[in-house]
């Protein structure tokens, strides 16, 4: 087969390898037939050669009007940029981002009202907003403002998870209707008279789509209930390989329920030996007293957890490297067999 | 599910060479999903098919290409072979692995025409 047009290449052609030469720009060694050659038209009464009748409308010698377009991008590289202009925009704003994800009705809402009333208690003066998404309706951006704390709902429609630039349009509309909030500015510098605060961006309830998309978040917290089974980690494990903290939710219930804490938590483990994890009651407050000390652990340090996880990338690699090297040097020290 | 806003960011990337390069048609497009990318090959075949009539896809072939997944067992020190995240180790039985191959989520290349 001839590998610059296609076409199939037989052995009768060789012989009168003169005659179609001239028809085919590409100059190869072989009968394509005139009904066979993609980029000229023949003119089937007269003969005539018609060369410019491809839709590039001219003819290149040694190149066929199909071509190759080689790219190497990443799918989600739009994603990605969006989501690192949000943790710049983050940043530069002294805010620390949570993507809170989970399967729908693990009591999300419910944990986030009472993590903000909580705090409310704890620390006054810190400023706590929410990005709510959902398919349709207003409901739980409405349960969050009834606590006081700014919040914006985020309609996916039929979309199955957030993806960064909702969350850079919703960051900007809440943004908007702070007090201080300062615009027409250059990232990512910082911006220190703007105090330390937190958003909680929940995700649509979804536990499989929302781990692909980087939000530009500090981390992603999986919350499970245990109302739900214990081996969901094994089952969606690509959310809990992505996600920093577990939280254990419904604690209260465990009494009642038939699950079986310790397998749940290997099986977290299993899919990611970092994982770390809190057990929480957002009705009995049991737990929460943890789960605040973490945000403000995280609020206090978002910069050292991910210095953290690029040194643990890197003595991975050392370690890799290290063992090629011993492989490397094992082989030569052997004989070489003859 | 999201093999379907994936496709749509796949048709992005392939409408903005199309400007760029100048081109109107894709007859072949190369795509990487790797087996721990979180990605569903057939989805995202089904989504690209689906999404493709009346754009520079359409007719188009998908090839889709799964590299193998891939981890860095730390009890053993070495790189080994996993199909999925929550496997064991198929030396050690330990679960301590880092996946370093096939989270690949690429657009390779294709081939066009004017």
């Amino acid at each position: 087969m001839c590998v610059v047009c296609g076409c199939a290449e037989t052995g009768e052609g060789r012989e009168n390898k003169a005659g179609h030469a001239q028809a085919h720009a590409h100059g190869h060694e072989h009968d394509h037939g005139p009904e066979a050659a993609s980029h000229v038209q023949v003119d089937a009464q007269h003969g005539d050669l018609h060369f410019g009748s491809g839709a590039a409308r001219v003819s290149v010698p040694g190149m066929s009007q199909a071509r190759a377009i080689k790219l190497e991008t990443d799918i989600l590289g739009e994603n990605n940029r969006h989501a690192r202009q949000n943790r710049a925009h983050f940043e530069g704003h002294g805010v620390t981002a949570l993507n809170l994800v989970s399967s729908p009705g693990s009591g999300k809402t419910t944990l986030l009202c009472a993590t903000i009333e909580a705090l409310k208690r704890r620390r006054p003066r810190l400023s706590v907003s929410v990005i709510e998404g959902d398919q349709q309706t207003t409901l739980d951006a409405d349960r969050i403002r009834a606590t006081g704390a700014a919040a914006v709902q985020v309609n996916t429609g039929k979309g199955c998870h957030l993806d960064a630039p909702m969350v850079a349009q919703a960051f900007a509309r809440l943004h908007s209707h702070q007090p201080h909030a300062h615009h027409g500015h250059e990232h990512p510098h910082h911006h220190h008279e703007e105090p330390a605060s937190l958003l909680f961006i929940e995700n649509v309830g979804n536990l499989v789509c929302p781990a692909v998309w980087d939000l530009g978040e500090a981390a992603k917290v999986v919350i499970l209930s245990v109302t739900e089974g214990e081996d969901k980690p094994l089952k969606y494990p690509d959310m809990f390989a992505a996600s920093t903290l577990m939280l254990l939710n419904k604690v209260d219930l465990l009494p009642h329920l038939n699950f079986d804490l310790q397998r749940c938590i290997d099986a977290a483990r299993r899919v990611n030996p970092a994982i770390e994890i809190l057990q929480v009651s957002a009705t009995s407050g049991a737990g929460m007293e943890a789960w605040l000390n973490w945000l403000e652990q995280v609020m206090g340090v978002p910069a050292a957890l991910a210095a953290e996880s690029r040194e643990a990338s890197l003595s991975r690699r050392v370690a890799e490297l290290e063992a090629q090297l011993a492989e490397m040097l094992e082989a030569r020290a052997k004989p070489q067999p003859n | 599910m999201h093999e379907a806003s994936l496709a749509g960011g796949i048709l992005q990337l392939v409408e903005d060479a199309a400007r760029r390069e100048g081109f109107r048609r894709v007859t072949q497009l190369r795509l990487q999903a790797g087996q721990l990318a979180g990605v569903e090959p057939r989805a995202l075949r089904f989504a690209l098919e689906a999404l493709s009539p009346g754009t520079c896809l359409q007719d188009a072939c998908f090839e889709i290409e799964e590299p193998p997944g891939e981890a860095w067992c730390l009890p053993c020190g070495q790189t080994v072979a996993i199909a999925q995240r929550g496997e064991a180790c198929p030396h050690c039985g330990h679960y301590q692995l880092q996946p370093t191959g096939g989270t690949e989520l690429k657009v390779l290349d294709m081939l066009v025409e004017d």
